[in-house]
């Protein structure tokens, strides 16, 4: 059982859509309880770091995930809420990777967001068992985590940056693997198969 | 590296797929939910479907339309169509499309841009815009290019952009259905002068003008979009995506052996 971590933010429906879509049992909640059951955890995310972050404390996620032992994978702002902290409403996040998240600086001809399909490489075997480097998956983001020990994989958009991060049972995508065709469900099937 | 955008549109009246040319004359082509499963297959980038329903029952039946697209579709769509509230753009957005466009509402109404920009992010606000050519400027149009408003076509797209705007979509109304080739001078200029991704619609009438509108001696747009040249299978996306690699355009890798492998295996 895979629980969607639901917290008052953004759009989780087409996160849903693709477990459906892979045949993957899964629950979307809020309460501990229930998702310290599960086998596996999502933590998606729209919008803004800082209202997220306030959402998760609020409904003391907070501490449950960085307690969490089995696989997570945060997904586009949910990524960014692992690493320690992000320019965006200058917000202290839950420091699981210690990456700092800034944002694109809007020089021509780099338009901000980045949005499309871009090409990942540098892939963790993990993460990424049976997806050929060079991949294209889809973006749409305006802050970006910087490359560290814990980088997944590298994407380039007017600098290169972590388009995945992965330590231990932690990882995080910065693009939406739920709307990279094949290659997006791939990866999301192999998440799914992790067991704790 | 970022890759051009390839974006079949389609038109949609009571659930059912037309495309106009001119605008006039519709035409049906086809179930909306096969159609697009069918453009993801061949390597479409992303997908617009335009709700033209003139009843409440047609709109009804596009709502219901979108969340069927979005439990059978793994790439991004944006709908539009009608949509005159932030209210309309939210029904779209929860029944799972990705980005909403706005047009003729967003011209009366400039407000509605930023509405729904704070409410659910820039990243899923495309603002629409058909203008023709009136005595030597651009004027913007509303209702599907029969009124001509008094806006003018490049400080409504920045007006557009300072309130919150995604992407501009912009078509040119002079060249929408001639399948002579895209405004490409226009989209230079709105693509030098904006910091948002430009999509550009209406006058494909073959790869080549495809790769002109997104080369950098070109258009220099973001994304191509084009409905009748792929609805009547003119231009193959895979053939298209090919043409473009060969000169130098940076695409998606589109369907390819490898896809099918993956897709057998999951």
């Amino acid at each position: 059982m895979t629980g969607i971590i639901d917290y008052n933010t953004g759009n989780i429906r087409s996160v849903e859509n693709a477990l459906m879509r892979l045949g993957g049992d899964y629950v979307l909640t809020s309460d501990t309880e229930v998702l310290s059951a599960c086998d596996r955890l999502i933590l998606p995310g729209v919008g803004d770091a800082g209202y997220a972050m306030a959402q998760l404390r609020a409904c003391g996620l907070d501490s449950f995930l960085k307690s969490c032992t089995m696989p997570v994978l945060g997904i586009c702002l949910g990524m960014q809420l692992l690493c320690s902290y992000s320019e965006e409403s200058d917000t202290d996040c839950l420091g699981i990777f210690p990456n700092l998240v800034r944002r694109f600086e809007r020089s021509m001809p780099l338009k901000v967001p980045h949005v499309g399909w871009n090409d990942i490489t540098g892939l963790d075997p993990v993460l990424y068992d049976g997806v050929p480097e060079g991949s294209y998956v889809y973006f749409v983001h305006s802050y970006f985590a910087e490359i560290n020990e814990d980088t997944a994989s590298v994407t380039t958009y007017g600098i290169p940056f972590s388009s995945s991060l992965r330590k231990g049972n932690f990882m995080g995508c910065q693009f939406h693997p739920e709307k990279s065709g094949d290659v997006g469900e791939k990866i999301l099937s192999n998440f799914l198969k992790m067991e704790p | 590296m970022l890759a051009k955008r390839i974006i079949p549109c389609l038109d949609i009246k009571d659930g059912q797929t037309v495309k106009g040319v001119n605008f006039l004359s519709l035409k049906s082509v086809g179930d909306p939910v096969e159609l697009a499963a069918a453009y993801s297959e061949q390597g479409a980038d992303e997908l617009v479907f335009l709700d033209i329903s003139a009843t409440l029952e047609g709109r009804k039946a596009f709502a219901g339309l979108v969340e069927r697209i979005a439990m059978h579709i793994n790439i991004p769509f944006t709908v539009g169509g009608g949509i005159s509230s932030a209210e309309d753009a939210a029904v779209l957005l929860k029944a799972g499309a990705d980005k909403v466009s706005i047009n003729s509402a967003a011209v009366r109404n400039p407000a509605l841009i930023s509405d729904i920009a704070s409410r659910f992010g820039s990243q899923c606000v495309v603002v629409a815009i058909d203008a023709r050519q009136t005595g030597g400027e651009w004027r913007v149009t509303t209702h599907g290019g029969s009124r001509i408003s008094d806006k003018e076509l490049f400080s409504w797209a920045k007006e557009a952009e300072r309130l919150g705007a995604g992407e501009i979509l912009f078509t040119s109304m002079d060249h929408d259905g001639t399948c002579n080739g895209y405004a490409c001078g226009q989209y230079r200029k709105l693509s030098g002068m904006l910091g948002i991704p430009v999509i550009a619609s209406g006058g494909a009438g073959n790869a080549e003008h495809i790769a002109e509108v997104l080369s950098p001696e070109g258009g220099c747009a973001d994304a191509a979009l084009a409905a009748s040249i792929f609805h009547y299978g003119t231009v193959r996306i895979p053939d298209l995506k090919h043409l473009l690699a060969a000169r130098g355009i940076p695409v998606r890798t589109t369907a390819t052996e490898w896809d099918l492998s993956i897709k057998n295996k999951l």
